[in-house]
């Protein structure tokens, strides 16, 4: 070879892989990394980090672990020739139409029969946050906005933004009114988005939310119904909680208010939904769209292609999605359990002087430590967030990474851990706290 | 990246008209002066009317030509949207939409939506969704369309389905399922057992000519992510690729659909073969310049896609050399095709060049898919296999829009620690899959139509330039029609490859059973 010329530093990549709009430098992450470093374990690990960052559903595990059980012979692909020959080659974006039919079936059983909806406006992803991304590609331009109220999960920076160019501009809520979305501050966020020249494409809210832990009420949806009607933009629901809810009739869908108003305008509105939180099969990654818009189903139904749910996986959930013995007895099981882990981590904490939002729904809490910040800042609040970290080993959630417009606000997760684990965090709490006053 | 704001898109307030699709157009046909027209003298009426008249039928022209496909009239063939030079903040993002949507149209989807939506035209689309809709079924539905557009391959499936139906319970239920089972969030970018496992194969299927390192390695759910992740990561919106044509259709998906990066094609030849050439790069390389289009890598397929050729080495060498001079990068999408007993032909992995030579490896990234090599289509696991560091960290985290079922990468890891059956299968499929190549060539041979000399893909590039009339893409696709409408075959038209000489045929036959064929060949008869 001739002289060794030293080439310049190496061919260029894009802004989207050598950016952080991936947001995972933030502290909601960060808190990650020490629990991986140090995961508390009842016996081996017994003084190591206790994850309560982690929205995980595993306390109806025992339900689901029976089901497989008992059924994976009747869902196993080999049973007839033709049957795993049309199912194990449906690599295409329509997916399964059993599966969709299942999906939409038990969207309706979370639903309690409130609303009905149809398969053939079901389209698969890899998961929710796929279908967050498919939604705001085919909705918004690069450069666009969604406007998303605060307090919102971390990952819809990621989610939302990163590869699509689009932004968020937040719908500021606080806790003078229990962090509800209000008229004024729908108003407030589109007028200051126009006043920068951003074009607003929609609205998009997590109900129940996260990290409220909360449902949104029926009149406040018909409120943000009406918003998005009059500015004419979308409005995307993520309801990937819905089957969270610890009373049935207090969660409303938007699904129900459509229908209440026999489906006018509805083609604005799109549907969220997976099988992670609700069911705890998040490595399953299954997730749905579900649009009453034609144009956006059969958009995102081509743009499934790049995030397709394997076919194994749904012929092995069709089966149990459908059979409504199953689903009905989980999904009120289910519900019970998150209630009674709600009241014990609502009881432990209020024993050590805390409060939290009052919440029904979700996997999580959203705790109240304002008064013990030594100043109403997102400084104090990370400060202690790192000592609650540290010191106490938990690792919460802090608002400010949430883009809560107040300081001392946390998402701790209750969901993920036994009882047992759970009472050891409270404990640990209920130190953290005593020490603090003295 | 800093979101920062863009400048104002100076697009007209939305007013609302959205009809039963909900789509909005917001041009608004004005019909103006009607009330002076309606009074007033001679001369002013004239005055007022011939002007008034330019001015409606111009609105109406601007209109039609803004449709965004919401409604019945046929839009005009799918075009390569002209894109205007990258300038200042307004300007680019003014050329963003046009990627899209030639007249940044203000429809209530997104440009990108609007585009995907006009490709209902598309004839690839068309006989997709057409055979969908009215499948051939040997029973139910004798007289369906049988489907040759969709490449993928089922002649080996019993083999794996005997394989899962004696492993499944087993791999799924005697494992852990608990916390941190199968059912637990886990790495989006694929279990490492699993990518220990899939680099093993990778390396078994070679022969042991190149070792695949795991650590080098992501998983997703399929070849079309993986490309598109790629694209995302080395360009920037705007920006373009070279790509060699003929092409697969899909690559007009994943390369541009989402990420607004255009394609350049560099067109191959059946007088050379449609080999790729240095020249032919360069050429296409410079017509990107012109048009002020900043070329960020060149994507080629081995064995290519539709023509079935396999790169040879030299061929892999000028790439890399031409990567190297403009400073690009190179994505090579592979199918494992293994080598060949024919010595004139080898398949030649880009990995193997790399290790083997002083080129900077962190410009190439090579994608496999898993569905066509194991014939598993309905599993979706796709690789992307770079040395670039960045381009593995920013991919793993852009991983999660479309990981791969972990009950998926369960099977998967079950199966291929089964060496013994790995064996056996590569063996069986290939046999089976050189065996229907033979057929079905043969078959196209007897009516009269001969193909691009195969490499063992599973479909073949057949020249049917003999039997259109005109020799043009509109007697092409008119032949097109015919096959699907009267013949009842889906197969691909070479305009939607891209290639640049009309008549040729894309057929993928690994969908068929042998007993097909002949029926196949029949229908084609028919038509010709």
């Amino acid at each position: 070879m001739a002289i060794e010329i030293v080439q310049p530093s190496t061919v260029g990549l894009s802004k989207i892989a050598v950016s952080d709009t991936h947001g995972e430098d933030s502290p909601y992450f960060a808190g990650w990394k020490a629990y991986d470093e140090n995961p508390y374990h009842e016996i081996n690990n017994p003084t190591g980090v206790i994850q309560m960052g982690l929205a995980e559903n595993q306390v109806s595990f025992d339900l689901l672990e029976e089901y497989l059980e008992a059924n994976l012979e009747s869902t196993n692909w080999g049973q007839k020739v033709s049957g795993f020959r049309e199912n194990a080659l449906f690599q295409d974006y329509h997916g399964l139409l059993s599966f969709r039919k299942a999906m939409a079936s038990f969207m309706e059983e979370v639903r309690g029969g409130k609303a009905k909806f149809n398969p053939d406006r079901v389209v698969l992803t890899a998961g929710a946050t796929a279908a967050n991304e498919l939604l705001t590609f085919i909705l918004a331009d690069p450069g666009d906005a969604l406007l998303v109220p605060t307090p919102y999960y971390p990952g819809f920076d990621r989610d939302l933004r990163w590869r699509t160019g689009v932004q968020i501009v937040p719908i500021h809520c606080d806790s003078s009114n229990n962090f509800q979305i209000t008229p004024e501050a729908l108003e407030a966020a589109y007028d200051h988005a126009t006043s920068m020249n951003i074009k607003v494409r929609g609205v998009l809210i997590t109900n129940p939310s996260n990290p409220l832990g909360a449902t949104i009420q029926r009149k406040v949806l018909e409120e943000i119904l009406d918003f998005a009607t009059r500015k004419n933009i979308h409005l995307v629901s993520d309801e990937i909680y819905s089957g969270s809810a610890f009373y049935a009739d207090e969660f409303v869908s938007i699904a129900e208010v459509l229908e209440s108003r026999n489906y006018k305008d509805s083609e604005r509105c799109h549907i969220v939904y997976s099988l992670s939180k609700d069911l705890g099969l998040p490595g399953f990654r299954v997730g749905t769209v579900y649009s009453y818009n034609d144009q956006v189903v059969t958009t995102a139904r081509r743009m499934s292609s790049f995030t397709l749910i394997s076919s194994q996986t749904q012929f092995l959930l069709a089966s149990m999605l459908s059979d409504k013995e199953f689903t009905r007895k989980y999904i009120k099981i289910n519900r019970e359990r998150l209630k009674k882990r709600y009241e014990m981590i609502i009881n432990g904490l209020k024993k050590a002087g805390i409060e939290c939002l009052k919440g029904n729904a979700g996997l999580f809490c959203w705790m109240n430590l304002s008064p013990f910040l030594e100043e109403p800042t997102i400084k104090s609040e990370l400060a202690i967030w790192k000592t609650i970290m540290h010191e106490v080993r938990l690792n919460i959630s802090p608002g400010s990474s949430c883009h809560c417009s107040e300081p001392g606000w946390f998402r701790v997760c209750f969901a993920n851990m036994s009882e047992e684990t759970l009472e050891v965090a409270l404990t640990r709490i209920h130190e953290f706290i005593k020490q603090r006053k003295q | 990246m800093k979101q920062h704001l863009q400048n104002p898109t100076k697009n007209p307030p939305p007013t609302t008209t959205s009809g039963s699709t909900g789509v909005v157009t917001d041009m608004r046909v004005i019909v103006p002066l009607q009330g002076v027209v309606q009074g007033g003298g001679g001369g002013l009426i004239l005055g007022s009317i011939i002007p008034c008249a330019l001015f409606y039928f111009f609105q109406l022209y601007l209109k039609s030509k803004n449709r965004s496909g919401d409604d019945s009239a046929a839009p005009p063939p799918p075009q390569l949207p002209e894109i205007e030079p990258p300038g200042g903040g307004l300007q680019r993002v003014q050329s963003v939409r046009s990627i899209w949507s030639p007249r940044g149209s203000n429809s209530q989807v997104s440009s990108r939506a609007s585009f995907v939506i006009k490709q209902v035209d598309n004839p690839y689309y068309v006989g997709l969704e057409k055979s969908c809709l009215d499948c051939y079924d040997e029973v139910c539905n004798p007289g369906g369309i049988i489907q040759l557009g969709f490449d993928e391959n089922k002649l080996s499936l019993d083999v794996v389905q005997d394989w899962l139906m004696a492993h499944t319970k087993c791999s799924i239920v005697c494992q852990d399922l608990q916390m941190n089972g199968i059912t637990a969030y886990h790495p989006f970018d694929g279990l490492s057992e699993l990518k220990m496992a899939v680099a093993g194969f990778m390396s078994q299927v070679m022969e042991g000519r190149v070792l695949f390192d795991p650590s080098q390695m992501n998983l997703t759910s399929g070849v079309s992510p993986a490309i598109e992740m790629l694209v995302f990561c080395l360009a920037d919106l705007g920006n373009a690729f070279l790509v060699p044509s003929p092409y697969s259709p899909d690559l007009d998906r994943d390369i541009k659909w989402r990420t607004g990066v255009e394609i350049i094609p560099v067109p191959c030849r059946s007088s050379d073969n449609f080999s790729l050439s240095t020249a032919s790069l360069n050429r296409a390389y410079n017509q990107a310049k012109k048009r002020g289009l900043k070329v960020q890598g060149v994507i080629v397929s081995n064995p290519s896609n539709p023509v079935g050729n396999l790169l040879t080495r030299e061929t892999l060498y000028n790439l890399l050399d031409f990567a190297t001079e403009k400073n690009i990068h190179v994505i090579a999408n592979e199918t494992l095709v293994g080598p060949i007993d024919d010595k004139n032909q080898e398949f030649v992995s880009m990995a193997e060049i790399i290790n083997s030579e002083e080129y900077d490896r962190k410009r190439v990234h090579i994608v496999y898919g898993l569905s066509k090599d194991i014939s598993l289509p309905g599993f979706k696991v796709g690789v992307v296999y770079s040395f670039n560091q960045t381009v593995l960290q920013a991919s793993k985290k852009l991983m999660r829009f479309s990981s791969v079922s972990s009950l998926s990468q369960r099977l998967l890891v079950s199966m291929f620690n089964d060496s013994r059956f790995v064996r056996e299968f590569i063996k069986i499929n290939r046999e089976r899959v050189e065996r229907m190549s033979d057929l079905f060539v043969g078959g196209l041979k007897e009516l009269g139509i001969k193909c691009m000399k195969s490499s063992r893909g599973s479909y073949c590039w057949a020249d049917m330039s003999g039997f259109i009339r005109p020799y043009s893409e509109k007697g092409e696709l008119e032949l097109w029609e015919k096959l699907l409408n009267v013949a009842k075959i889906n197969a691909t038209p070479g305009s939607c490859c891209h290639c640049i000489e009309p008549g040729w045929f894309r057929f993928c036959f690994a969908s068929l059973t042998e007993k097909q064929v002949p029926l196949v060949m029949e229908r084609i008869r028919e038509v010709l």
